[in-house]
This record gives structure tokens, C-alpha cells and sequence, in this order.
């Protein structure tokens, strides 16, 4: 186990740069997860993190070693990637053993680490099979048995569960959570689903456009998103924002003119700019601002409806069955405490 | 009266016709589907692999039928010390050739398979060996190799190394490695581009992970990259092994033979027996000859290189 440092580390493809300069802090033992739409540098700074790309400027440190220049095999680390990377003639004990064998360990050796790695991910009665012979989410656990045998320092993850049909994802998912609960190995785990990010991790950073948005904890930033963006991506399904303005007696006026409540104001001043963001579930049926319905998506427990209010599209979740037919009007109220404020220009956060 | 009349006890229903059976099973639409393709390689395939056999059985000679001898022709041969040099020298040929050519295809397509500049450049020029036409070809190197104009005698002579041309084709030895190297020259592309293409078929990630389960470079070739290979080189080195050790023209261009049938193959010398020599029957028994080394070579590849446990399907 040991701490990563990111450290103002930039990536630059010839006279494009990818990453801006980016600083994490890695407690040892934190599970953190990389989180962001496609192309917004998450993998790339992975892959830096496990030796497969090289640095451009800025230091990685795994512990207080700072491995900018060190080969992938050198850095202690273990990777399971998002197409699992089995070798396919090798056999699933052969596939777990293959860095043992290679650092010049005996067979006995080796078999005696295969097998405790393969009784905790379930795969004991599978080591004689061949990649090919596993399904989805066996191969999955083989990848990751690969990396448990190694016992490394750190943990790496590049979207492995994004091959998986959505039952058995979320199944990995708390088999990996659980895993990480048992080794208490530092772990880096890149997914671009925020429900994984949210559900497995102890630190999410939430990257766009190859910046940092925002480091913290899921719940965190789920209540304090510290802008525009934070605010849309965490969250399913998301926040809603209406444009606007704050008014004289403190309400904040839609484009519209539907008037809104706000709590604290924070540091909005009366007549700028503002991006007025509401959760779902801050939505309760039965108040005075009216949302115009245009579908209802009953689930059984609760119920989607997404309509338009000050003249923006939303969506409330609602723990009552609503059965306003579409086109008809729910009267809403909202929760003040849970508004949040953003500057529309800057997309900064506003409130505290 | 129709045939869509309502079936009745007394009018038992009439057995449809061959033609609609047929058509009507699964079986018997494939037989007819695949009917034209056979016919095909009836004619063009079986029948002069037939007549070859045959008269390799026969005392035809040409501008005369001839009538069975059974296994007198090959009898005659088994004691031919030139059938037994060509046979050395086909295996010769084909060993040191389809090994060099192995090596060297490989070593390229691992070049190619990298992020070079111009990759699809050279990825184009390297085939251009295999597309002239080999007699064009073979005649260049003719020139190459001509005992006074060779351009590889007048660099060395100007370097100092030697002080008279090489008898590239003059000499028995030299004349065996030249048409080695002609040949090396024209095989590369084909396994060169074929490797790539298996090459290719390989996973990036397999040797990422690999170099992070800390695997050398050459560890991560030998123990990776070459085993994923084997399937794609089984086929391609037997491809290559057949066409080495049926080659034809390459020598028939530079050498014919000569000198003193150092470098007669199998095939040049049924050629030479049969059509300027007029023996059609001892011509055709030397090509059968040629027929067990070519299975054997088949047999090996299948049996030995291509069927692997990991690749077949599910249990």
C-alpha cells in the first residue's frame, strides 16, 4: 500500500495538450475514482499513473518515489483493463501466475499465491479453462485475480466493467467495493458512469476537458457541486437548471418570470446572471410553482416526471404515483435549503 | 383437374418428382448449389492431376500414346543420381529459403507493425517484390548476378575485398545460394505482409499488460506476441514451404538447372525430362514424386502447428 501524488502533470499529444496541469492527492488505501465524459483525459492519466504513456511535465509519485521515468514493471502496480487483456493461450491459473513466473518464482510458489486470489474472487474451480471457455464477468474476475496476485502497491482500473450487461455490472461493482474493503489496497479506478464513481468510491475527481472540476467525497459533491458542470454530471437523473436572475425581495426570477424560492444567496448580487439548479428529489407535489407536465415515468417506487417550469425543460422525482395526464399542470413546491445558486457566465457555484 | 383439390381417402396424394424432392431438402439444395463449383474443379483440377498421375504410370512420349508400365519409371529414377540431386536440391532450396524467409518477413512486419512515419508507404512498397512478374524479376537478378557485369563483384572489387568477379552462376555452391537469395528476395512480402496482418489481429492491451506484469521486451515477444502468432504462421509457412518447393520459373529463368543440374528442383527437371526431352511419362513421375513431400509438409502444418487447444470453441 502507499500514496499516489499527482502533481501538476500535463500530457501533450506534438502541440496538443490533452491534460492542463493536474493535481490530485491520493491518501494511501482511498479508493478514487476518475470520473468524466469521453475524451476528458481520465485513461490517459491513468495509463501515465501505470507507465504506459509518457509524461510530458509535472511528477507522479507512488509513495514518496517519484516514478516519472520508471518502466510499467517497476512501479509496482497492477492494472486491469477495460478489454480485460487475458492472455488467450494461457490458462486462467497460468493467466493469474504469469508476473510470478516471470520475476523467476517456482510452480509451487506460484500455485500456493493462485489459489487464495482465485477462492476470494470465486474462480477456484475455473483455472484450468481458457480465456475463451469464461464468460463476461468471469474473465473480469480473472483480470482483476491477476492483479491481486501481485500484491501491488496500487490498484489500477480502466473502465472495467464497461463490457458487462447491467445486471452483472452492478454485481462487479460491489464485488470490487468489497474487494477493496478486504485488501485495503490503494485503488484508481477510471469509469465514466457517475453511478459507479458515486457508489464505489471514497474520492471522486471529476474531470472535463483535461482539468480537475472538482475533488471530494460522492456525497459532497453531490450536495456542494462546485459548478455548472460538477452539478450536471453527478447526479442521475440530473440536476435541473433554469436561467435567471435574483429579484429585489430575494426570490429568483425565471427567464419567464415564474418566481422560485431561495435559502442563502450566497455571494449572488440582485440582477446578475444565474443558473438556478434544483435536484429531483428537492421537488415535493402540492406547492405553488407550476410544473407543465409532458411525460410521467412511473418506476413502481417512485415517479419521473419531466415537464417545463420557468420556461426550461426539468425532471422531478417524486416519491408519490403521480397521474396527471401530459400537457396538465402539477403545482410543486421546493425545498430552499436544497437550491443551488451558479454564476451563468463564470458557471461557478454561489451559494455555500 | 387441380392439384389444390381437397386430398380424399380413394385418391391417395402422388409422390412429388425427383426434381422436387431435391429442392425441397436442405441436403439436396446444397448438392445442387455446390454442383457448378464441383464440375468446375472436375474439369480443371482433378481430371490433369488425374492425366498427371497416369502418365506417370505410362511410357508416353510426346507425339505418342504410350500404354501402362506400372512402376517402371519410377524404378528407373530410384536408381537417377540427378533425380536424387534435384531432390537435395529441392529440399536444400525449400529448407534454407522458407527459413530465411521466416525470419526476415517476421523481423518486417514487426518494423511495420510499429508507428513509423510513412507507415503506409512502406507498408505499400514492401510489396512490390511479389507483384512484378517473376521472370522480370528473375532477370534482373540475372544481371546481379552475371559472372562479369554482377554490380555485387563490381562493389566488392572496388571496396578491395576481391580482386576478380564472383561466378555467381558459374559455380555449383554459388549458384545454389544465388537462387537461394532470388528467391528469399521475391517470398519476403508475402510473409511479411501476412505476419503483419496476424500482427495486427493482436490486442495492444495484451502487451501493456504484459510490460506492467513486468515482462521484457523479448519476453514479451517470446512468451506473447510469438505464441498468439503460431495459428497465422502455421498458414503462411506452409503456403511458402509449397510455393518454395514447387518454384519453377525463378530457376528455369536464371540457371535452368545448370551448372551440371546443381541447381535442378523437382519441378525444373520434370519439366526438362517431359517437354524438351520428350519423356512425357518419366516428366509426369517426377512431379508425382513431388506429391508426398507437399502432404507431408500439409499434414505437419495441420496436425502439428494449427489445431491449438486455447483457440477451439467452447469446451
Amino acid at each position: 500500500m502507499a500514496s499516489v501524488t499527482i502533481d501538476d502533470v500535463r500530457k501533450s499529444y506534438g502541440a496538443v495538450e490533452v491534460l492542463h496541469g493536474v493535481s490530485i492527492p491520493i491518501e494511501e488505501g482511498e479508493f478514487v475514482v476518475l470520473v468524466g465524459p469521453s475524451g476528458c483525459g481520465k485513461s490517459t492519466l491513468l495509463r501515465m499513473l501505470a507507465g504506459l504513456e509518457h509524461i510530458t511535465s509535472g511528477r507522479i509519485l507512488i509513495g514518496d518515489r517519484v516514478v516519472n521515468d520508471l518502466p510499467p514493471k517497476d512501479r509496482d502496480i497492477a492494472m486491469v483493463f477495460q478489454n480485460y487483456a487475458l492472455y488467450p493461450h494461457l490458462t486462467v491459473a497460468e493467466n493469474m501466475g504469469f508476473s510470478l513466473k516471470l520475476a523467476g518464482e517456482k510452480r509451487p510458489a506460484i500455485a500456493e499465491k493462485v489459489r487464495p486470489a482465485a477462492e476470494i474472487l470465486g474462480l477456484a474451480h475455473l483455472l484450468d479453462r481458457y480465456p475463451r471457455m469464461l464468460s463476461g464477468g468471469q474473465r473480469q474476475r480473472v483480470a482483476m485475480g491477476r492483479a491481486i496476485v501481485r500484491d501491488p502497491q496500487v490498484f489500477l482500473f480502466d473502465e472495467p466493467l464497461s463490457n458487462l450487461d447491467a445486471k452483472l455490472r452492478v454485481s462487479m461493482r460491489t464485488e470490487i467495493k468489497n474487494l477493496h474493503q478486504r485488501l485495503q489496497t490503494t485503488t484508481v479506478y477510471v469509469t465514466h458512469d457517475q453511478i459507479e464513481a458515486m457508489t464505489m468510491a471514497d474520492k471522486i475527481v471529476v474531470m472535463h476537458d483535461g482539468i480537475v472540476e472538482q475533488i471530494g467525497a460522492p456525497l459532497d459533491l453531490y450536495d456542494r457541486p462546485a459548478n455548472l458542470f460538477v452539478a450536471g454530471f453527478i447526479g442521475s437523473p440530473a440536476m435541473s437548471m433554469i436561467p435567471g436572475t435574483l429579484a429585489e425581495d430575494g426570490a429568483f426570477a425565471a427567464a419567464d418570470g415564474t418566481r422560485l424560492p431561495v435559502g442563502d444567496t450566497g455571494t449572488a448580487r440582485a440582477g446578475q446572471p444565474l443558473v438556478y439548479g434544483v435536484r429531483p428529489e428537492a421537488m415535493t407535489p402540492g406547492g405553488s410553482i407550476p410544473l407543465t407536465v409532458e411525460v410521467t415515468e412511473p418506476t413502481g417506487s417512485e415517479t419521473y416526471v419531466v415537464g417545463r417550469m420557468g420556461g426550461t425543460a426539468i425532471t422531478g422525482v417524486f416519491r408519490e404515483r403521480i397521474t396527471v395526464s401530459p400537457g396538465g399542470t402539477l403545482p410543486i413546491g421546493i425545498d430552499p435549503a436544497a437550491v443551488h445558486l451558479f454564476d451563468a457566465a463564470s458557471g461557478q457555484r454561489l451559494t455555500r | 383437374m387441380s392439384s389444390t383439390s381437397v386430398r380424399t381417402d380413394d385418391a391417395p396424394r402422388r409422390r412429388p418428382g425427383l426434381l422436387t424432392r431435391m429442392i425441397e431438402s436442405r441436403n439436396g439444395l446444397g448438392f445442387l448449389f455446390m454442383l457448378p463449383a464441383g464440375i468446375f474443379l472436375l474439369f480443371f483440377l482433378t481430371y490433369p492431376l488425374g492425366l498427371g498421375v497416369w502418365l506417370g504410370f505410362t511410357d508416353t512420349k510426346i507425339g505418342r500414346s504410350g500404354i501402362f508400365v506400372g512402376l517402371e519409371n519410377y524404378r528407373w529414377l530410384f536408381d537417377d543420381p540427378v533425380f536424387w540431386l534435384a531432390v537435395f536440391n529441392t529440399l536444400f532450396y525449400t529448407v534454407f529459403a522458407s527459413v530465411a524467409k521466416f525470419a526476415l518477413g517476421l523481423w518486417l512486419a514487426m518494423l511495420l507493425n510499429r508507428h513509423l512515419p510513412f507507415k503506409n508507404f512502406f507498408r505499400a512498397i514492401i510489396l512490390l517484390p511479389w507483384v512484378v512478374p517473376t521472370v522480370l524479376s528473375a532477370m534482373a537478378f540475372w544481371w546481379i548476378f552475371d559472372s562479369q557485369f554482377s554490380i555485387i563483384s563490381w562493389v566488392l572489387m572496388r571496396i578491395g575485398l576481391i580482386d576478380q568477379p564472383i561466378n555467381f552462376l558459374g559455380d555449383p555452391w554459388n549458384a545454389r545460394w544465388s537462387v537461394i537469395a532470388a528467391n528469399i528476395w521475391r517470398g519476403i512480402p508475402f510473409v511479411a505482409i501476412s505476419l503483419l496482418a496476424g500482427l495486427q489481429t493482436i490486442p495492444q492491451s495484451l502487451n501493456e499488460a504484459a510490460a506492467i506484469d513486468g515482462a521484457t521486451p523479448w519476453q514479451r515477444f517470446t512468451k506473447v506476441t510469438l505464441p498468439l502468432l503460431t495459428p497465422i504462421i502455421a498458414v503462411v509457412m506452409t503456403f511458402s514451404v509449397l510455393f518454395t518447393f514447387t518454384d519453377f520459373q525463378l530457376i528455369y529463368v536464371l540457371t535452368r538447372g545448370g551448372p551440371v543440374n546443381a541447381t535442378h528442383l523437382m519441378a525444373t527437371l520434370s519439366f526438362q525430362r517431359a517437354i524438351p526431352g520428350g519423356q512425357l511419362g518419366e516428366g509426369a513421375a517426377i512431379a508425382v514424386a513431388m506429391i508426398p513431400f507437399l502432404l507431408a509438409a500439409i499434414l505437419f502444418s495441420f496436425f502439428g502447428l494449427q489445431r491449438r487447444k486455447w483457440q477451439q470453441g467452447n469446451d
